[in-house]
């Protein structure tokens, strides 16, 4: 895009933006009115894009369509429909990723430069056997909630006991 | 310890210390972690947010993890106390905000180096902060935090998709590594705007002071990291502390150094401005200080101004904003009565006479 200076007719070559007041107010000037203004200088950079071509990779042209089927998943865990994570862009819970796994993943590479698969840090208790438990754990938790939301509280005090000791299982040598 | 305890001090990231001080003013990372067998905060009920509540706090108390923890409950605390430690990037504007009974809560340690918010958008967000650039001395930390509380609490984690996040851009690795830095030349010269797409098109966001719609307030950037999948830790900090940040150092320097070759008189006419009316004002308000004081900065970086230290500009730039200033005046305050005060506190710090 080309710019006229704001105060005279030559070609901007400064150009800024500024928030006043919360209102974005750009000014395009030429080097000599710039000069006049204050601060405006002849490009003295080395190519920023520089920085640029340091970086960035070809995307992939990968992306996956999400038909409207994937729209009507629902997370057996939380509830949660596609439709309303496209809404709200948070997802329910843990189980979520599974339930929409499909769908997410082209979305997951879009947001991450391709990245589709974790290989950082893994938790010291074990990302792999965590993994059943976790799910043990969230059954658990479930029951647990239904069972407060119908006053069975004998059923409660039990599931809370179970949770513990299967919380503490994983704790190993550095409980 | 209580919250008027950490007023007193500047804070660890307005030091004005550390490597690169003059253009880096703090190195922030942070962690996304939710607790195995809860539904994320925002479709957990009241009861599961309480429940998180008291087992984070349980182990972050337990764990010691600095000498001197201190746990604001944030359900039953003053509007002005929350503003406050948003004013200090302890905790977010939207963790402030939720309404009033909505269980949440932050450990702070005593010299503001790491902070814990409980149920944020995701159940845990540590962040650990150094003044200047320490990403490494950061990224650390961190670690050995994260280690210490996943003693006991059962972090949701996949193999394919690593820590579970409510939002999947968090997903992963769950770190934002932030870098608040001071551009003060590359605002003047309008280059700002060329890095600002640069660094959009390498996947980095760069945000204002208090992230979006503060863009320019005291020509003060945070630059940090989107992609969270796909990278190590240490794969996203390295490209920080290798390319990114030195890369817009030496641009801003650049910035300064054709500044001062080519508009010598018009930069020092700016720096004693902004000095002439810092000195001087009588009714001032924040923003206007804050883009003052950011001229002043670069004046005492560029020796132009020696009567006062960065130290002091930089909690002057803390101590400008609404919380922190009625804090220190020990009073609520109507905006225009604070625009006095703001004045009359600039010109009493930087040893104005009369
Ligand atoms: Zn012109
Ligand atoms: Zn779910």
């Amino acid at each position: 895009m080309k710019y006229k200076c704001d105060k005279c007719d030559r070609p901007a070559t400064y150009h800024a933006v500024e928030i006043v007041k919360g209102e974005k107010i750009e000014k395009h000037l030429c080097d000599e009115c710039a000069a006049q203004d204050g601060m405006g200088l002849k490009s003295v950079h080395a190519p920023i894009n520089q920085l640029l071509t340091n970086f960035v990779k070809a995307t992939s042209g990968t992306e996956k369509p999400e038909g409207s089927a994937s729209l009507d998943l629902a997370c057996p865990d939380c509830g949660l429909k596609f439709a309303e994570f496209r809404d709200k862009s948070l997802l329910g819970c843990a189980g979520c990723y599974a339930a929409f796994e499909a769908p997410l993943s082209g979305l997951l590479e879009r947001a991450h430069e391709t990245g589709n698969h974790h290989i950082g840090k893994v938790p010291r208790r074990g990302g792999g056997a965590s993994e059943q438990r976790q799910l043990q754990i969230t059954r658990m938790r479930k029951r647990l909630n239904d069972a407060v939301e119908a006053e069975d509280y004998e059923l409660a005090a039990q599931l809370r006991d179970d949770l513990s000791d299967l919380e503490s299982d994983g704790a190993g040598a550095s409980a | 310890m209580n919250l008027r305890g950490i007023t007193d001090n500047a804070g660890e990231w307005l030091r004005g210390s550390g490597p690169h001080s003059d253009v880096v003013i703090s190195s922030r990372v942070r962690l996304a972690r939710n607790l195995a067998g809860f539904p994320f905060v925002n479709r957990a009920n009241r009861r599961q947010r309480f429940e998180v509540l008291e087992a984070c706090r349980e182990q972050v108390l337990s764990k010691r993890l600095a000498e001197n923890t201190l746990w604001v409950d944030l359900a039953d605390s003053p509007t002005i106390d929350r503003q406050l430690l948003v004013e200090r990037h302890l905790i977010s504007r939207d963790l402030a905000k939720r309404s009033a009974d909505t269980p949440r809560a932050v450990a702070i340690a005593a010299d503001e180096t790491f902070a814990v918010m409980v149920n944020e958008e995701d159940h845990l967000r540590i962040q650990v902060l150094r003044s200047g650039m320490q990403l490494g001395d950061a990224l650390a930390h961190i670690d050995r935090i994260d280690d210490l509380l996943e003693e006991k609490l059962d972090f949701s984690f996949s193999r394919r998709f690593g820590y579970l996040t409510a939002c999947p851009t968090n997903v992963g690795t769950g770190i934002r590594v932030s870098v608040m830095m001071h551009l003060p030349a590359l605002k003047l010269t309008g280059e700002i705007e060329r890095v600002k797409r640069a660094a959009r098109d390498m996947h980095l966001a760069v945000r204002g002071l208090f992230g979006e719609g503060s863009e320019s307030l005291g020509d003060l950037f945070q630059v940090s990291n989107q992609t969270t999948l796909g990278k190590t830790e240490k794969e996203i900090l390295e490209d920080f502390e290798r390319t990114i940040i030195p890369q817009m150092i030496a641009y801003e320097h650049q910035a300064r150094q054709a500044l001062l070759r080519q508009r010598e008189k018009q930069l020092d006419d700016k720096i004693w401005r902004a000095w002439a009316l810092l000195t001087n004002a009588r009714v001032i308000g924040t923003d206007e200080a804050l883009s003052l004081l950011s001229h002043l900065r670069l004046g005492v970086h560029l020796d132009r101004i020696t009567t006062t230290n960065i130290r002091t500009v930089n909690e002057l730039f803390l101590l400008c904003q609404p919380a922190h200033l009625q804090r220190v005046m020990d009073q609520e305050m109507t905006p225009a009565a604070r625009r006095i005060a703001r004045a009359d506190l600039l010109r009493t710090r930087l040893g104005a006479r009369g």
